[in-house]
């Protein structure tokens, strides 16, 4: 990655950037999830607005062999509106805090897509045809006199231009109290979580009017709130497994074959506290701000504020291994709860399943995001780490991405960026990989940066 | 002799806030960080957003810092019960309480962005007040946080400061009083002003109702407790109650 490899390492190149240009940020613009779909042809993103938009992969130009098809938008709707709760007078965002894809079943695509109360599962249907030949109809639709139909003849399909049409199939309400953070579709693909801060929900994607409750972390006293759920997801193979995190830094896996109220949690991973880093800060970064398991289940990932750990799903008293994202921020913890930073909650995400990095070799990476509109990968084989700058200037399709580099102290070198110089306010809190290749998806504020790997 | 002459050094932004003035007064420095830590806490669970649900997470987390800074206060032998409390300066923590949660939520977010972390990167004592006026006074009470923290400084003077301390849980306790973060019963929690203890300030932001409709009732017509009549917001919400009071029955 830092270059030193040979030809194994990825050489990331700017591709794409989708998003107003301007510094001006409108709020509503703010992206607040992105996902690709399970074939890698379509990429979604939702913003503070509830709009949902979809962008496709054009085919692969056959001629053009270097570089894969351009993302274009492909469909674009409102989700989700601001709504008012009249009985304890406080409005519900319609910020979009989560999308995640079914698989494909037949010509149409669906998406679950949640706000801070309501889940909505999308149909996204193309038409590119429509009949024409109507006997007792015009072309625009109104009807003719029967009586100045002199022939009869059968209606044919004609092509039209491609009309990409979204409607809610259903709409999953009135079942979380709390702000939904997480959903997450089963390997079974008719059931699904959500979870919000105290309760993890289980829903069937046919039935609306029903969801079974199958965590409850809310004590009977208020009083005695000391920890929320703060991500969940389904196993990928097992159906009857999933996982939630909390914001004292622990991960529950729960089998919901052994009780229809998973409130004893069948492993609990948690790693012992360093007892040389403890301030009063460290609850608060210990806290998870997202779980995704591995491709194969055997290994699960987790976030808090400076660090990314694998969990090996067999040992729960600490992790296989721990990346540390952005370590220098921990003299300035103090800062960050002021300006409160400390509770950003950024994601996570694995590369693609079975995929090959090279020729000769398949590794694991992991990205994340972080600060000054940095984002970070680790390497699991080589143990090796980049840091990548999305940004406006790099835009040169094929150029090849610089690695950057933060100084934590001391002098700095030429091309480093010293702690005090990062910008907080930009930050990447949302990331996601291609399923099937190396394209990466990289959200800053209000813009959608994608990035390829340099093809030969 | 003033504290702050005393302890404002050059300060390089990359040492670590507890290496500086290792040695001379340790102590005080790390109370003084604790104190400071704890006002800012108790300020941010105060400064909820007024249209929005406030994130509930990042509440918990809060609490449990301010928590933890209790206990360890309590065994350092720091943390004394208030008694009682100046109702001069009362009165204009109620306005200014009412300045605060009459803004919209737009404006205090607006006010409370901090031009850099780097503020708290230095000296942590010696420019702190200005720094934390900064941030405060986006909140827009001019007077409590002020004195909140110039009297931090004045370490001759405990009393004073528990009173500034005292300021501060009485706002959280309006602004409790008249949002709903959880629950509508919530709303109905009495506030009491001998309710001084950390605990019993964290269960009024998240329990659930402590008392019947009846109570609830009594609450509105007692004029004894200041706290609630003085809100501008108050009105409304009692509105709320009572309206609920009568679908409910």
């Amino acid at each position: 990655f830092s270059g030193a490899g040979g030809g194994n390492d990825i050489q990331w190149c700017f591709s794409q950037v989708k998003g107003a240009v301007d510094d001006d940020v409108a709020e509503a613009d703010i992206i607040s999830t992105v996902e690709f779909n399970h074939s890698g042809e379509l990429l979604a993103t939702g913003d503070k607005g509830g709009r949902v938009v979809i962008f496709q992969q054009e085919q692969e130009n056959k001629t053009q062999s270097h570089s894969r098809g351009e993302y274009n938008v492909y469909s674009t709707f409102q989700s989700h509106e601001p709504e008012f709760d009249y009985l304890k007078s406080l409005e519900i965002e319609e910020k979009i805090n989560k999308i995640r894809w079914l698989p494909q079943k037949n010509a149409a695509q669906f998406l679950l897509s949640t706000n801070d109360k309501t889940i909505k599962l999308w149909k996204i249907s193309e038409r590119d045809k429509r009949p024409e030949g109507y006997n007792l109809k015009e072309e625009d639709g109104r009807y003719r006199d029967p009586t100045t139909v002199t022939t009869l003849r059968v209606p044919v399909f004609r092509p039209m231009d491609l009309m990409v049409e979204a409607s809610p199939r259903r709409i999953f309400a009135n079942a979380h109290t709390y702000h939904i953070n997480s959903i997450s579709i089963n390997s079974d693909y008719e059931t699904y979580l959500s979870a919000d801060d105290l309760r993890i929900n289980l829903w069937h994607l046919e039935i609306t009017d029903r969801s079974f409750n199958i965590v409850d972390i809310k004590p009977a006293n208020m009083e005695e709130l000391t920890e929320v759920i703060t991500a969940a997801e389904f196993h990928p193979n097992s159906c009857n497994t999933f996982v939630y995190s909390s914001s004292k830094g622990t991960i529950r896996l729960c089998d919901m074959r052994a009780s229809a109220l998973c409130d004893r949690h069948s492993k609990l991973f948690e790693e012992p506290e360093d007892p040389s880093n403890r301030s009063f800060f460290s609850e608060i970064i210990s806290s998870i701000s997202d779980v995704k398991f591995s491709h194969s289940g055997r290994y699960m990932m987790t976030r808090d504020y400076l660090s990314v750990k694998i969990w090996d799903l067999n040992m729960e008293n600490r992790p296989v291994e721990t990346y540390q994202v952005h370590e220098y921020l921990r003299s300035k913890l103090c800062s960050l709860y002021e300006n409160d930073c400390i509770f950003d909650k950024f994601e996570c995400c694995w590369n693609g399943s079975d995929r090959q990095v090279s020729f000769s070799s398949t590794h694991t990476i992991v990205m994340t995001g972080s600060y000054n509109n940095f984002f970070r990968m680790f390497d699991r084989n080589t143990k090796r780490d980049i840091t990548l700058e999305a940004s406006r200037e790099n835009n040169k399709p094929r150029t090849v991405l610089k690695p950057r580099k933060v100084c934590a102290s001391g002098k700095r070198k030429k091309d480093e960026i010293s702690v005090d110089s990062l910008d907080f306010n930009k930050k990447i809190l949302h990331t996601a990989w291609h399923p099937k290749e190396n394209i990466i998806a990289v959200a800053t504020t209000n813009n959608l940066y994608i990035f390829q790997d340099k093809m030969n | 002799m003033f504290v702050r002459g005393l302890k404002r050094k050059c300060f390089d932004g990359e040492e670590d806030i507890e290496g500086t003035l290792a040695g001379i007064k340790a102590i005080p420095s790390y109370n003084l960080q604790r104190q400071s830590l704890l006002d800012m806490s108790l300020v941010k669970l105060q400064l909820c957003h007024m249209l929005v649900e406030p994130n509930l997470c990042r509440s918990v987390l809060i609490a449990n810092t301010v928590r933890q800074i209790q206990e360890e206060m309590t065994q350092d032998g720091t943390w004394q019960m208030i008694n009682t409390q100046s109702t001069g300066q009362a009165c204009l923590d109620r306005l200014v309480s009412t300045d605060i949660l009459c803004r919209s939520s737009r404006e205090q977010a607006e006010g409370k962005h901090v031009p850099g972390y780097s503020a708290f990167n230095k000296d942590f004592e010696g420019d702190q007040a200005q720094d934390s006026s900064e941030t405060m006074s986006t909140a827009s009470s001019v007077q409590a946080p002020r004195n909140l923290q110039s009297n931090v400084w004045e370490m001759e003077n405990p009393q004073e400061n528990k009173g500034n301390f005292q300021k501060s849980l009485d706002q959280i306790f309006e602004t409790l009083e008249n949002k709903s973060p959880n629950s509508v019963e919530d709303l109905f929690s009495e506030v009491d002003n001998s309710y001084y203890d950390l605990d019993t300030m964290l269960t009024g932001m998240m329990s659930n109702t402590k008392m019947g409709h009846c109570d609830g009732l009594e609450t509105f017509s007692s004029p004894t407790t200041p706290a609630s009549n003085s809100n501008c917001k108050s009105d409304l919400n009692e509105l709320d109650h009572i309206v609920e009071i009568l679908v409910e029955s």
